[in-house]
């Protein structure tokens, strides 16, 4: 977020934006795609958070609202067509470490 | 697996139906006893059955029993952080059978093929639903919309590789365009009987060089270079293997089996000093590097859509208007695409493709900088065990490509201990053969080491956490399968294996 955007309404926008593409784009079935919204993201307001030029911010902002939009639609086709989880990614309740409990996967030897 | 739940569940169900109004205690008891003899039958989950939510009813228990598939498809839902609700009876089921999560393998093959962008996928779901012209009928809307988007998908193409709309030629895939392109240029150029040489190199995608085989069949000569142990080019060898009579040189930009990047500028600007045509596979390279057709003087080139995350099944044939480049076309039709490749154009997927070629011009930078902090963390993993070395030159490789040799270890049975990781040893062309990649041997290597020798692709979407997945498996199971080879222990012992004399028996 600029300095100029950094007071005013126009950092709450900024802000929702951010907050609503991040959560949008954790719905994703596919855990590839997941993260690479959330890193996406991060890494696209980052580095746009010197920007000065209010046109330039506004003309982002719109880029990132049709992004919103684009998530919203492929978040939900990824919903119907779904595959089991790969073996990278955690169980439901957390990660295999958490509450103590040992979950062993056996994948890679039988 | 999985059927250990039904019979929990029938267990479960058969306890409640029998004695509805016993103590929670003694229900505890049953399902612990249940839990018990499932895990020693499984012996490796434990499932977290909330014991005072486990209230199961027969009628329930059976439906559930028939219904299993479904509820698993509810359960992974819930687990995927979608807002479904979830009834209990679902989340009971969707415990015992934990087990069944998280199977699918990590996918490091991206030279194969890499997954559809969903920014991609949303350009072309239009046009697979409700804008569905045909983009060469020129009287009605529904013609010209297509098109329109047709034409912007050519300028998106064309934009990656610095080249003129007009020049784009879309086709079914870099196969076709490889085809068309040499095919093409040798017949044309044949029909007079002045130039009727190819050169191309020995570490070419295969349907380069069964289409050079073709053309020897067909009365051309064919040289195919021989590479330098890193996979270059030499640069020496390619200007004396030119002769008067050569019509076109083939030179692929980023090879798919080794990754290495060869010298386009040096070559292009050798070819156009003798007049020669010059073509390049840059399937795996257009989108990932910067590739510009008039700084690298290339003449004709090849575009796969599935290599830069679009759809499969379309590819484009960069054909160079100046100086103009003649071609055969191979398929005559209704003269579409400037009469070299007859044939409707498919929008959705000419679409997706342009799409494509936009967002990798855009994430370009980004996309290559994370991808080489990937590579670097995954190779120096690999290169840090014993034993093992990269194919392939280490300055000029993509770094997308990751190709290493493990030694004493052969490469299928690694592939297949490494089965929770999607991978490949050699292209998906050569894999269904036994036989040793070409591309490995022509780099001299001996054929042990061809065998043994596995590659990993990384792309956008790759992850940090898959890669050190990646690293811990690797390094595991290549330490069990060396365990077990008899090579490795004489190797331990310090004899040197190539003085052994194998006895016949």
């Amino acid at each position: 977020m600029s300095t100029v955007a950094r007071t005013g309404e126009s950092a709450g926008k900024v802000l929702s934006l951010y907050r609503q593409l991040l959560r949008q784009g954790n719905q994703f079935s596919s855990y590839n795609f997941r993260e690479y919204a959330k890193r996406r993201t991060r890494d696209a307001f980052r580095e746009n958070k010197n920007v000065e030029d209010p046109r330039q911010v506004q003309e982002l902002v719109q880029k990132g609202l049709q992004n919103l939009q684009m998530l919203k639609r492929q978040t939900v086709i990824s919903q119907f067509y779904q595959q089991d989880r790969l073996v990278v990614e955690g169980g439901l309740s957390g990660k295999d470490k958490e509450g103590g409990k040992l979950r062993q996967k056996d994948t890679g030897w039988d | 697996m999985s059927t250990i739940a039904p019979s929990v569940l029938r267990q479960a169900s058969r306890l409640a139906a029998a004695a509805p109004l016993r103590s929670a205690r003694v229900l505890s008891r049953a399902t612990t006893a249940a839990a018990v003899k499932t895990a020693s039958a499984s012996r490796s989950y434990v499932t977290e059955t909330k014991r005072n939510n486990a209230d199961v009813q027969a009628e329930h228990a059976i439906k559930l029993d028939h219904r299993e598939m479904e509820k698993q498809g509810l359960a992974i839902s819930a687990q995927n952080g979608s807002s479904q609700h979830v009834s209990p009876m679902a989340d009971v089921l969707s415990n015992a059978i934990v087990m069944d999560e998280g199977q699918r393998p990590i996918y490091l093959d991206m030279q194969a093929t890499t997954p559809i962008d969903p920014r991609v996928l949303d350009a072309m779901m239009p046009y697979f639903t409700n804008v569905y012209g045909n983009p060469h009928s020129r009287t009605h809307a529904y013609g010209w919309e297509t098109d329109k988007a047709v034409e912007e998908a050519r300028k998106h193409i064309a934009d990656l590789i610095g080249a003129d709309p007009k020049e784009i030629i879309f086709t079914s895939g870099a196969t076709e365009s490889n085809n068309m392109s040499i095919k093409g240029v040798a017949r044309f150029f044949g029909r007079s009987g002045k130039k009727k040489h190819i050169i191309t190199s020995q570490t070419e995608h295969k349907c380069v060089l069964d289409s050079c085989r073709h053309l020897q069949d067909e009365g051309f000569e064919v040289t195919y270079l021989p590479v330098k142990s890193s996979g270059l080019i030499d640069m020496a060898e390619l200007e004396a293997a030119i002769r008067p009579d050569t019509a076109i040189v083939s030179i692929m930009a980023v090879n798919n089996e080794i990754g290495v990047i060869q010298p386009l500028e040096e070559i292009g600007k050798l070819c156009r000093s003798k007049k020669i045509f010059f073509h390049t596979d840059a399937a795996q390279a257009v989108g990932k590097i910067p590739v510009d057709v008039n700084a690298m003087n290339i003449d004709l080139m090849s575009i796969s859509s599935h290599k830069i995350y679009g759809p499969k099944g379309i590819g484009a044939c960069y054909v160079r208007r100046r100086p103009r480049v003649r071609l055969d076309p191979i398929i005559s039709g209704g003269g579409q695409e400037r009469g070299l490749r007859s044939g409707t154009l498919a929008p959705p997927l000419v679409v997706g493709f342009g799409e494509a070629c936009r967002i990798a011009k855009e994430e370009m930078p980004y996309d290559s900088k994370r991808i080489k902090h990937l590579s670097d963390r995954l190779l120096n993993g690999l290169l840090s065990m014993e034993h093992t070395s990269q194919n392939g030159d280490p300055n000029h490789f993509y770094p997308g490509c990751v190709n290493v040799s493990f030694a004493y270890v052969e490469g299928e049975s690694l592939l297949m201990a490494l089965k929770d990781i999607a991978l490949s040893s050699g292209s998906a062309c050569t894999s269904a053969s036994l036989e040793p990649s070409y591309v490995l041997r022509a780099l001299g290597n001996s054929d042990e080491s061809a065998h043994s020798s596995i590659r990993f692709g990384i792309g956008r979407f790759t992850t940090e956490q898959e890669i050190d997945y990646v690293l811990k498996a690797v390094t595991e199971r290549v330490g069990f399968l060396r365990e077990l080879s008899p090579l490795w222990e004489l190797v331990q012992e310090g004899i040197d294996l190539n003085t052994i004399q194998w006895s016949q028996h």
